[in-house]
């Protein structure tokens, strides 16, 4: 890929960054009421009023307190809790690990099941096989992947006690703790992402066997893996990874949920807290933050769609 | 390959008989048992949800503490939940819910999506350009996590988070009524139908609505399941709908409470939660899958 | 290298119908030719006449609904039709190897061109990507590529038609086949490639003693080209004789007319001799002889009856009762 489509990608990434903050602060803006004796809470002197609005910079015109925010966001300031005190940045860092082992391992258990029962489909497709995974997939996309979680917790970690129902434990701890305490909840998160995949990389996969240059590989006598592996993987990928970007968004939302029943203290256990105690500025950080991520892996997923994709590389 | 050689294709209509063709589309979408089964659970869905007060079995939210935690009975066909109400009961007034809050957010999303799909597609410009970007910022931010931030500020409650997520789904309609427009507006009868001095409003109404109705109501039916399945999501975290009103995601948080007495108890809210998302997305298959179908034929 | 007696490919009574929702019977009925040694076969016809399809099931490569029910391909000495998926398998890319229509489309886009002509000698002879990349390098060259080495690595959207096509004609002979089918190769190229292409496969031919397989619809290719040619219409083989017997003195109505009706330059410039109707869909074959709604000299007992094979000449055969019998004897207005 030449520079300079690259170097627009990123600015349009930027710029959708930018307007993120925007509405991101603008968030706080739209509290009802005073937002200083909303934060200060019902029992707070006017002196206390006072104060946080001072501290916040609420008494600033509008723009200075953006700016303001602004210059500390870019620096990495993310500001400090409203109920704990703690710089945000730090909360996050916190968290963030969790949920992270969590939406990756959901992302490669979603194309892992997803692209290979997509794949598989169309190779035979109208047989029992296709039939089969096509009816799975209309079935699991419709599913909440909380509920799959409690589904699956039942027989793994409620009525026998293979694996624990709750936790996290970090990498660190050693792998099989992380693995075991991981596997469901990814699991059920990635379960609906891989039935999405699964009929996307279908209709994809399906498509290119259709196409004359596969017709081209088997007079040439490729057949089986290896025309799978040559010749549709690669152009079926290039549909499924233009998807990825949106299904990463989707995780992170869905991992909320997941996290709240799967006891794991990562980042949506923390927006959350963030929410039942009001403290906006954690709420603020954590928006941000999950934007970024979402920015960056889509931006990453245009990069290698245009590794993949010799035409877009020339 | 040549095996097209051998099949004598009739000619394609012409897109713009979108009018002419609206009350076969209905036949040959009721041809299909898929859509069929799906639309009627749907109507089922709202029979139910409307007649509830005449169907519920119990007042559903009569506490019986002795009978807590039970399973299936003659009295209490799904059992009965943590503070002894009949679960039957709780469900089908639920329903309601069910098929409201979707409606709030797609609402919410079409009134800020299709107005604005329509002018980027017909009028192109800066406004498209601008409506684009912010499409993109808002489909850049995780929909739930936005939603967590909406009500944050504007607190909890039913009404906010579906608001909410009708914001979070604005930019998807945007893109679909978009792309739909664009393509209608390349048609070379909307050039002829300003030849002859049509106002905008009326090529609006006359010739675009009707072509771009199929993919915008796929959409629809799709956001309709996601809506519902984004309440039961944030109901169970609290922060959708709020006691004493109960939804199925809520009665499924209760369920989860009490896994460990009553593993079971997670079954009906979430079936009932799944079958209802797979026929909204069963109804949109079907409408793509018709359009096309008579599209290429 | 000896040159065996037997024809490379011997296709006998090949009848192709369509098995599915629709039945339709005897898309290709009774066809039979062969293939000699280091001789270019041309099959021509109309489209739809299915030279397409005859093509196509030499190596087995119809379509699910498209089957084979009837007759014999065999391919020095195996039966193509009745092989295990794996002789096939061998047979593919091996010693017979395809060129497509349209190149472009016929093309992996995201592999190089260099890999897909070393594709055939990896799955064949066990080559390692290396040994066959260089292989292929000499394979462009020996196509009239230039810069060979560099263009190995490079995608057919950066080619153009004609270099893509010599980029299939290289992967066909990679592995030295002893038959390249090529079907309609230079229908989708510019008139002057169309010579290149050509004149390429001719040299090849000479070059490595190939036997060719050549369907077209065009004449002049036929012409030019090839040393035998078969006539198809409608599904059926109408005539088969060396390319100067069949231009000389065509037997059968329906080739007379298609060599009429072809406007040759420098004659006067007067209506177009077309031949009057269509062709049959797949669906509503005439019984008998399929042509006989167009043919002027058709009669109508003796055309509706099954019209074996006549031989007038030595190796110039015809499908038709009234030529068999010399009730009918044509003269090509030249």
């Amino acid at each position: 890929m030449n520079g300079s489509v690259v170097l627009r990608r990123i600015g349009g990434g930027v710029l959708v960054l930018w307007l993120v903050s925007l509405l991101t602060f603008a968030l706080i803006q739209l509290l009802p009421g005073d937002a200083a004796q909303a934060i200060a809470g019902e029992n707070a002197t006017q002196a206390d009023v006072d104060r946080i609005r001072h501290e916040l910079g609420f008494d600033l015109p509008v723009i200075e307190q953006y700016f303001r925010w602004f210059s500390n966001v870019v620096t990495g300031d993310f500001g400090t809790s409203l109920y704990s005190g703690r710089p945000v940045t730090e909360l996050i860092f916190e968290a963030a690990p969790a949920t992270l082992s969590l939406t990756v391992m959901a992302i490669v258990i979603a194309v892992l099941v997803g692209v290979t029962a997509g794949i598989a489909a169309a190779i035979r497709q109208g047989g029992w096989l296709d039939r089969t995974i096509t009816s799975l997939a209309t079935f699991g996309i419709a599913m909440p992947s909380f509920w799959v979680l409690m589904l699956l917790l039942l027989p793994f970690a409620v009525l026998n006690r293979w694996l624990p129902a709750t936790g996290y434990a970090p990498m660190s701890d050693g792998l099989w703790p992380w693995l075991s305490h991981i596997l469901l909840p990814a699991t059920a998160l990635g379960l609906a992402s891989a039935a999405e995949l699964a009929r996307h990389a279908r209709g994809c996969a399906a498509d290119v066997l259709a196409r004359p240059y596969i017709r081209t590989a088997r007079a040439r006598g490729a057949t089986g893996a290896w025309l799978i592996r040559r010749h549709v993987l690669r152009n079926a990928a290039i549909p499924v990874i233009t998807v990825l970007g949106l299904h990463v968004g989707r995780l992170l939302g869905g991992s909320i949920v997941i996290e709240s029943v799967a006891g794991i203290s990562g980042l949506g256990t923390l927006a959350i807290q963030a929410i039942l105690q009001r403290d906006y500025t954690t709420i603020q950080g954590y928006v941000l933050f999950s934007a970024i991520i979402v920015v960056l892996v889509n931006l990453v997923v245009d990069l290698l769609y245009g590794w993949i994709n010799p035409k877009v590389r020339a | 390959m040549t095996a097209t050689l051998q099949f004598q294709a009739g000619p394609a209509p012409a897109v713009g008989t979108a009018r002419r063709g609206r009350t076969s589309t209905v036949a040959s979408l009721m041809r299909r048992p898929s859509f069929v089964v799906a639309a009627g659970f749907l109507v089922f869905l709202v029979v139910v949800a409307a007649l509830a007060p005449l169907i519920a079995p119990h007042d559903p939210s009569a506490q019986v503490l002795e009978d807590r935690l039970k399973g299936p009975s003659w009295s209490h066909l799904l059992g009965t939940d943590d503070l002894g109400r009949d679960v039957l009961s709780r469900l089908v007034y639920a329903a309601r819910l069910a098929l409201l809050a979707p409606l709030i957010s797609v609402s919410v999303a079409i009134l800020l999506g299709v107005p604005a799909g329509l002018w980027a597609g017909l009028r192109r410009g800066w406004v498209d350009a601008v409506t684009g970007r912010l499409s993109d910022t808002l489909l850049s931010l995780p929909g739930l996590a936005f939603a967590l931030a909406v009500v944050a500020v504007l607190g909890p409650g039913l009404f906010n988070a579906m608001v909410a997520m009708g914001i979070v789904f604005a930019p998807s309609l945007y893109r679909v009524v978009r792309g739909a427009t664009l393509a209608v507006a390349e048609e070379s009868y909307i050039e002829s139908a300003r030849a002859i001095g049509c106002s905008t409003r009326r090529i609006i109404w006359v010739h675009v609505l009707p072509n771009i109705a199929a993919p915008f109501l796929v959409q629809v039916t799709i956001l309709m399941g996601v809506a519902l399945l984004a309440e039961a999501s944030l109901s169970f975290l609290g922060l959708g709908v709020q006691p004493p009103d109960s939804s199925w995601g809520s009665m499924l948080e209760v369920a989860y409470q009490n896994q460990y007495d009553a593993p079971l108890a997670v079954l009906p809210a979430g079936t009932a939660l799944v079958l209802t998302v797979l026929s909204f997305n069963t109804v949109g298959d079907a409408i793509r899958d018709t359009v096309a179908r008579r599209r290429d034929s | 290298m000896t040159q065996a007696t037997d024809p490379v490919l011997s296709v006998r009574g090949l009848t192709i119908d369509l098995v599915g929702p629709t039945r339709q019977r005897g898309l290709v009925e009774d066809v039979t030719f062969d293939v000699p040694q280091g001789r270019s076969v041309a099959l021509i016809g109309e489209s739809g006449c299915g030279k397409t399809l005859t093509a196509m099931s030499i190596l087995r490569l119809l379509p699910p609904e498209l089957r084979v029910t009837a007759g014999e391909i065999r391919f020095a000495g195996t039966d193509m039709v009745s092989a295990s998926g794996r002789t096939l398998r061998g047979i593919r890319g091996g010693p017979v190897g395809m060129v497509f229509q349209d190149p472009m489309s016929s093309l992996n886009p995201t592999m190089t061109v260099g890999d897909q002509i070393a594709e055939a000698r990896r799955l064949h002879l066990g080559e390692s990507r290396g040994q066959a990349r260089a292989k292929a390098r000499e394979l462009l060259d020996r196509v009239g590529i230039a810069n060979a080495a560099r263009r190995v690595d490079v995608y057919p959207f950066e080619m153009s038609g004609g270099m893509q096509q010599r980029v299939m004609i290289a992967a066909a002979i990679a592995c030295e086949p002893r038959l390249v089918i090529a079907d309609e190769p230079t229908t989708a190229l510019d008139v002057t490639i169309q010579a290149e292409i050509l004149e390429l496969l001719r040299s090849l031919q000479e070059q490595m003693g190939l036997a060719v397989l050549l369907v077209t619809h065009d004449l002049g290719v036929v012409a030019d080209f090839c040393d035998d040619v078969v006539v198809m219409y409608a599904g059926h083989v109408v005539e088969r004789a060396p390319v100067e017997p069949l231009f000389a003195r065509p037997r059968h109505p329906y080739t007379l007319a298609l060599l009429d009706s072809v406007p040759q330059a420098g004659r006067a410039r007067t209506m177009l001799d077309v031949i009057p109707g269509r062709v049959p869909p797949a669906g509503a074959f005439p019984t008998g002889c399929r042509f006989q709604p167009r043919c002027r000299f058709a009669v109508e007992q003796v055309c509706a009856a099954p019209q074996p094979e006549f031989e007038p000449e030595p190796g110039h055969r015809c499908r038709c009762v009234r030529v068999g019998t010399h009730e009918l004897s044509l003269e090509k207005v030249s």
